[in-house]
């Protein structure tokens, strides 16, 4: 049988699918690289979500393994190799290697020490890629040419270049999926639910958390490479603690632990600021301030709205 | 290395060791009693700043400036906790995190709003400012050392309040177990307020001292509120007295790291390599402290007993 809520997720991708000719008629480019943009921060909020809404993970640095993709691509791009297949791979090899390294360390404990921990790694990170002169330093660095994958697709057209973040964002989506409803998914969900309990039936944690964190960190290595092609900039803002905040917030406002939330809450989230920021409908003291409402829009999602956006689709998430 | 060099750094060293005690320990507390994250303490710390700033400015004295400045943040503290964080005390570490962190962006926000995005400046009263001859013939900034002088007298007070008094009681009886400490009948709701609006003053405290020697600017309390998370992780959650011996240690690494490792480096590998690896390493080494001290101690080097 097929379910409601399967049938809204599945609603939003057709949607989706159909932005660049809706576009393209109306002549709004504006909007496909608003929505690309969004794609991507979902593919990385996807990622969190394995941790944090599965796992029970609380990352507050998630934003590194954004980084770590995005300068995989930039460095390698800086260097004259922009072949796309090798700057991916590197991305998403570095990015679980490092989450590998960080993973280490921080599965180990949990609760506060575990956000500050992660948090901690990722302003490293930050602080690495500020101080690193030869790629731009805190001014970050110009990505010259994009990911070349020579006669498949080309990155500089925005309409195959959306498709292709499309692609993998369904992909991804359909990965967790899998993978949550697996018996290393439902480890893991036992973990988070009661320790001591499956530690009783004769599980590990360990291993099942860290495996789950490195392959979130993969994942949102691929997400920084498609940033830096998005962006065509290379920074070391994408590392930014703040990054990691609004990724948690995504994850958070498109409801834990479900498979459309973080696609919603990655929407939401940046739709708002954009409307905040831009739009002419608002008076002038709220584009210019947008930030102040924003946070008290995160303050009061966080106090009233518990069950987050995907709480408010048809049906019960079978994974709650 | 020559020995007045040397000296300074020490002094440097244990001026910001002072300071991140300072935010460390009402951050621990609140962490320790109230089992709440709150990012917004670095808020806190630039609200410190700017009203003593704008205090001094307004009235022309720095004893005032310091005192409207610091009871102006007590009350911000106080206010933050009965309206926002109160209602967070009992949720999950996520929702915490994620609601004071909305918080800093409305405080930036309203900070930039009130006096701009570009940094103010914040002048140095006249007393304090000059130079004393230390011994060896270190010439030492006077305002740094009367820092030093506040941070290690506040850290006494402290020590004095939390082990000595019935406050102090009460505060280290709720870190330990706040449930009993509530059903033995204390008003657990005012001791959380106190407590907050203690560490808020601490925080204010930090941050008006700071406007001087730094930059006074929205956001400028989060580069310290990270730092200020490694020194609590690394003392341990909740107790004060690992806050101070981590503070020091972070800020004796901190201030060491940025003067001597590119020197030290460059006698072992090339001088060009050593002025790029220099900064990127000496960045980087209060975290890499961090990573050591937890993977030998995952609870911190003195951590709070109880539950």
């Amino acid at each position: 049988m097929i379910r409601p809520r399967t049938w809204m997720l599945v609603a939003i991708m057709l949607l989706l699918a159909a932005v660049p000719p809706i576009a393209a008629l109306f002549a709004q480019p504006f909007y496909l690289d608003l929505l690309r943009r969004v794609m991507i921060f979902a593919i990385a909020a996807v990622s969190l979500n394995l941790i944090l809404g599965y796992g029970g993970m609380v990352s507050f640095g998630h934003a590194a393994y954004l980084g770590i993709g995005a300068y995989a691509v930039g460095v390698l791009a800086y260097h004259g190799i922009d072949n796309g297949w090798l700057q991916w791979a590197v991305a998403i090899g570095a990015s679980a290697l490092v989450a590998a390294a960080i993973g280490s360390i921080s599965v180990r404990t949990s609760g506060i020490y575990f956000i500050m921990i992660t948090l901690a790694f990722t302003q490293m990170l930050y602080y690495l890629g500020i101080s690193i002169e030869e790629y731009g330093g805190d001014d970050g660095m110009r990505l010259g040419v994009r990911s070349q994958f020579t006669g498949l697709i080309d990155l500089n057209d925005p309409t195959a270049f959306y498709y292709l973040v499309f692609a993998i964002l369904v992909l991804f989506l359909y990965l967790t999926h899998r993978l949550v409803n697996s018996r290393f998914g439902l480890v893991l969900q036992a973990v988070r639910s009661n320790e001591a309990r499956t530690r009783a039936i004769g599980f590990s944690p360990y291993p099942y958390r860290l495996a789950a964190f490195v392959i979130s960190g993969a994942m949102c290595g691929l997400a920084g490479a498609l940033l830096v092609n998005q962006t065509a900039y290379l920074t070391p803002e994408f590392m930014n603690w703040t990054r990691s905040g609004e990724l948690m917030f995504m994850v958070i406002l498109g409801g834990i632990a479900t498979t459309a939330g973080p696609l919603l809450g990655a929407a939401a989230l940046l739709l708002l600021e954009d409307v905040l920021q831009g739009s002419s409908l608002l008076p002038k003291w709220v584009n210019d301030h947008w930030q102040l409402y924003l946070g008290v829009i995160l303050i009061l999602v966080v106090l009233f709205a518990r069950r987050g956006l995907a709480g408010l689709l048809p049906g019960r998430e079978r994974n709650d | 290395m020559n020995l007045v060099l040397f000296l300074e750094q020490t002094l440097n060293g244990l001026q910001l060791g002072v300071m991140l005690f300072l935010m460390a320990a009402g951050l621990t507390l609140v962490f320790g009693i109230m089992n709440l994250v709150n990012l917004a303490h670095g808020s806190l710390y630039m609200v410190g700043a700017y009203l003593a700033t704008y205090f001094y400015q307004a009235t022309g004295s720095f004893a005032l400036g310091v005192l409207l400045g610091l009871s102006g943040t007590l009350v911000v503290g106080i206010v933050v906790e009965l309206v926002a964080l109160r209602t967070l005390y009992e949720r999950d570490h996520l929702d915490q995190v994620l609601a004071t962190f909305g918080l800093i962006l409305f405080f930036n926000e309203l900070i930039a709003i009130l006096w701009g995005r570009s940094a103010i400046f914040a002048t140095m009263p006249p007393e304090l400012s000059g130079h004393v001859e230390l011994i060896g013939g270190l010439r030492y900034p006077l305002y740094r050392l009367a820092i030093i002088v506040v941070g290690l007298a506040v850290a006494c007070l402290l020590w004095y309040v939390v082990g000595r008094t019935r406050l102090g009681m009460l505060i280290r009886a709720g870190a330990s177990n706040r449930t009993m400490v509530a059903a033995l009948g204390v008003n657990i709701r005012l001791l959380y307020t106190v407590v907050f609006g203690f560490g808020a003053a601490l925080a204010g405290l930090a941050g008006l001292m700071a406007g001087p020697i730094h930059v006074v600017q929205p956001g400028m309390g989060e580069l310290v509120l990270i730092d200020v998370f490694v020194v609590i992780v690394i003392g341990g959650i909740g107790s004060i007295r690992g806050a101070f011996a981590a503070a020091l240690i972070v800020g004796m690494v901190d201030t060491m790291g940025r003067a001597f490792l590119k020197p030290m480096l460059a006698l072992v590998i090339s001088p060009v390599a050593a002025d790029t690896a220099g900064p990127a390493l000496a960045s980087m080494l209060i975290y890499l402290l961090m990573a050591a001290v937890l993977a030998v101690r995952p609870e911190g080097l003195f951590p709070s007993r109880g539950s």
